[in-house]
């Protein structure tokens, strides 16, 4: 027989190992998954993980697509991360991207034609800002009325997509755009764009913004009494009063974070690889960042690498699409066991496998 | 007794890695009768207890049951056998209400509504009074503890077995207890009762067991020995009780004026004009019936829970409205009765349970900023001071043993040099020496020139160490007597409601 036991403490080997088990299981199970297709597993475990990167003929286009996809998820899940931490659940990033994305593009619409240095660091602020008050809502109202902010960030997203309907089709719109919904290009309004810092990597101001909050974060974790209180008060919300912390400023704080990171995840997003407000300009990053966050373990570091990761399946996902016709709805069920294989394998770092009788220690 | 023994252990021992938990232990329960099983913490008690109930198996030794052998291989086949037994830490889910928990423990549950009638049923035959629909989260420790007790008299065991059953118990509360298990031993059932208390052993047991690293050191009929030889039998060498020089107290050093607070839970007690007076040099001792308002008064006193600015004052100045880091930088500092969960958080390390209270007093954080290194100098300075076994301070709170963390919780207050320091039940399930560090150590910081203030169900230990006594009832908190002055009547009706009949008697 097979027990579970619980390790008086958890461990360190596991924490690092289960990430890499959990790859190793999904791919296999894809590679079933794709077998029972009738696609080549090994072609599309291939084409999903190597190709992008190291393959000549698509590594041009797909590289610079690696940073370009991790940027935003990264930079979301980040935000994220410091909530999960403290048992504040903001599901409604994919909301928060999209009003930052509108705020800040709003501002560059509102002054353009002006060329001035400014204007893109004010669109920055206006992003952040933009999804900061769409996170503010469900923290308001949790702090107030304790309603569950789970429901409250989630419904707040279809709120925001139909302003992003609305942007794109009214208020927004190009007044030169022969009709057609969408804001004008904002990549072709120089003091507005934001363009790929340098040519061919994909390394954009949202790239540059993410790592800055990959090492923030981990600062703030590891070295500052509010990364201590974060984590105090998803382990041990009675130990976190005890220890002085304030219920209702921690919800504040980290619905405000991550709100403001996933606003400024939209603008990045909206003032250069989308470039232009349209009806379907979100892709689900603030959904997916929910992944990348579990998917790293909440820690900074982790996050790095799982953005990197849930990014290279996206493009690899694509490539596969593309070059065997595997359906995109068999990439997300991959995605989707990358992260049940992950919180699986999670058993392992706080409990230990045990073969034979019981027996109770 | 000629007939068959109930219970027959010979020889069992038991070995873990590094540890023998049980040497070649032998012991006799006969029907009916109540056994004491008496051993410092570490001493084997669990681990044979655990064998008797089935989870664990020995390396060696045979058990007969009723004559024939007995080896159970889960805790379901020892209850199928007779066998049940209370915990000290209860395993109940706060979320449901008694009647679930109690269903949750049973083999094949009856249908709520009958099983409601059955717990009611066996809760007034055995006078421990529990309403079944009521929400295990909103019960003290004690009512937690009476669900535990019914769920298993309602398998009509042969053989009880309870851990430690009164650490969270008043002399009230133990007397409803005592009187039930003496029911309960004179309908037929053996009772085996681990405990450090003593004086509760020889009223209550026939015969004793006294366990020392996992061998058998003696035998014994507890009602013919006194409560010190048993102890240096447990300890293996002289006991020394908590000593102090008489000091005069000082300056009143925190007040508390006619305070008044909600409970934060629906079921919790309200304080109702609560006022004290502590003064330098002084140990104020707070008795009273769990669930009477003590999580409540830590509370406003640690400052979790926020008041009028001068309903608590400190040195003549408001303190009410502040948090508890604004007060732990004045030097009023606490420590909880749960020390999983409330005084420490379970999964971190020692050094980040030293941040938990320390970061204000001890300089740890500059800035927001926090400096680990200081973090576990003062942890490691905590576990050396108050002798806690932990391999180091980079181990997780959840692993050490119940008395090691409550050392350390209180150790971490009392290097902190507060003014005044307030503890709930600071030697809850503690074995005997660590009780006695513990209470010498708040001695020595009342020496010292601060005001403490025990707040603890632990009667005998109140009458040890504190110099003025009251009892909470009712979120009422009588007036402070001189320790000295008081009878174990007087007591009983301080904490009974006696507020009534003190005005009836002036």
């Amino acid at each position: 027989m097979m027990r579970l036991e619980r390790r008086p403490e958890p461990s360190k080997a596991w924490t690092a190992a289960t990430p890499i088990l959990a790859v190793l299981a999904t791919m296999i199970a894809g590679g079933i998954m794709f077998a029972a297709l009738g696609k080549d597993p090994f072609a599309a475990i291939k084409l999903i993980f190597w190709d992008p990167l190291f393959n000549e003929q698509f590594a041009a286009f797909s590289r610079p697509q690696l940073l370009i996809k991790a940027g935003p998820l990264i930079l979301i899940a980040i935000g994220l991360s410091l909530g999960f931490r403290a048992g504040i659940w903001n599901i409604g990033a994919e909301g928060q991207y999209i009003m930052g994305a509108i705020c800040g593009a709003a501002v560059a619409l509102a002054v353009y034609p002006l060329e001035a240095w400014w204007i893109f660091p004010a669109m920055v602020l206006a992003g952040a800002f933009g999804g900061f008050l769409w996170a503010m809502i469900p923290g308001i109202l949790k702090t107030r009325f304790n309603t569950n902010e789970i429901l409250v960030s989630l419904l707040l997203v279809y709120v925001a997509e139909n302003i992003l309907a609305s942007a794109a089709l009214g208020f927004l719109r190009n007044p030169e755009g022969a009709g057609f919904p969408g804001s004008r290009n904002l990549s072709a309004y120089p003091a507005a764009s934001n363009p790929e810092i340098v040519a061919g990597t994909g390394m954009h101001w949202g790239v540059v913004a993410a790592f800055i909050a990959v090492i923030f974060a981990y600062i703030l974790l590891n070295r500052h009494i509010m990364g201590f209180n974060i984590r105090l008060a998803g382990q041990a919300p009675r130990a976190a009063r005890f220890a002085g912390v304030s219920p209702n400023r921690l919800i504040l704080f980290c619905l405000g974070v991550s709100g403001a990171l996933a606003g400024m995840a939209g603008l990045f997003e909206v003032a250069g690889p989308a470039g232009q407000i349209s009806i379907d300009f979100n892709v689900g990053y603030g959904f997916t960042a929910i992944i990348v966050a579990f998917l790293g373990r909440l820690h900074p570091v982790g996050i790095l690498l799982a953005g990197l990761l849930m990014a290279l399946t996206y493009i690899g996902g694509e490539l596969s699409q593309f070059m065997l016709g595997i359906p995109s709805a068999a990439i997300q069920a991959f995605q989707g066991m990358l992260l049940f294989f992950l919180l699986a394998a999670d058993v392992l770092t706080n409990f230990r496998v045990r073969f034979g009788r019981v027996e109770v220690a | 007794m000629g007939a068959t023994p109930l219970l027959e252990i010979e020889g069992l021992t038991k070995t873990y890695p590094g540890v023998v938990a049980n040497e070649d232990v032998s012991l006799t329960i006969q029907p009916s009768e109540v056994h004491a099983l008496l051993g410092e913490n570490g001493a084997g008690k669990s681990t044979l207890v655990k064998i008797i109930y089935g989870l664990v198996r020995p390396d060696r030794g045979t058990m007969r049951l009723n004559g024939a052998p007995f080896a159970p291989a889960s805790p379901s086949a020892a209850r199928q056998s007779g066998i049940a037994m209370v915990f000290q830490h209860f395993s109940l889910f706060e979320a449901l209400n008694v009647a679930e928990n109690v269903s949750i423990g049973m083999e094949t549950p009856p249908p709520t509504r009958e099983l409601a009638h059955r717990i009611r049923e066996v809760s007034e035959t055995y006078g421990l009074p529990l309403d079944p629909h009521r929400l295990v989260g909103d019960l003290s420790a004690g009512e937690r503890q009476r669900v535990e007790i019914i769920r298993c008299l309602l398998q009509n065991p042969r053989l009880l077995i309870m851990d430690e059953p009164t650490s969270v118990l008043t002399p009230q509360e133990v007397e409803i207890l005592f009187s039930t298990l003496r029911q309960l031993s004179a309908d037929g059932t053996a009772i085996l009762y681990i405990s450090h208390k003593l004086e509760e052993i020889r009223t209550l047991c026939d015969e004793a067991t006294i366990l020392r690293r996992g061998r058998v050191v003696a035998n014994c009929n507890p009602r013919e020995q006194t409560a010190r030889e048993m102890a240096e039998l447990m300890v293996g060498s002289a006991l020394q009780s908590p000593g102090r020089s008489n000091v005069t107290p000082g300056a009143p050093l925190l007040e508390l004026k006619g305070l008044s607070a909600k409970s934060s839970s629906p079921f919790g007690s309200e304080l109702k004009s609560v006022s004290l007076e502590a003064r330098r040099g002084e140990v104020l001792g707070i008795g009273g019936v769990a669930g009477n308002g003590q999580d409540e008064l830590l509370a406003v006193l640690s400052g979790e829970q926020r008041v009028e600015p001068d309903a608590i004052q400190f040195g003549g100045a408001p303190i009410g409205h502040l948090g508890p880091n604004a007060r732990r930088n004045l030097g009023v500092l606490a420590a909880p009765e749960e020390r999983l969960g409330h005084a420490a958080a379970p999964e971190m390390s020692l050094t980040e349970n030293a941040m938990l209270t320390g970061s204000v007093r001890m300089g740890l954080s500059k800035s927001g900023f926090l400096n680990w290194g200081q973090a576990r100098a003062f942890a490691e300075d905590v576990i050396q001071a108050f002798d806690v076994r932990t391999p180091g301070a980079g181990n997780a709170a959840r692993s050490l043993s119940g008395g090691n963390l409550q050392k350390f919780v209180i150790g971490r207050e009392i290097k902190q040099s507060p003014q005044v320091l307030v503890v709930n039940q600071p030697t809850w399930g503690v074995d005997a020496s660590a009780a006695a560090a513990i209470r010498q150590a708040l001695l020595d910081l009342a020496e010292g020139g601060a005001a403490v203030i025990v707040i603890s169900q632990d009667l005998d230990e109140l009458l040890e160490i504190s110099d003025r006594f009251a009892a909470l009832n009712e979120g009422r908190l009588s007036a402070f007597r001189e320790t000295s002055e008081l009878t174990m009547d007087t007591i009983g009706l301080m904490m009974g409601g006696a507020h009534d009949m003190e005005v009836a008697h002036t």
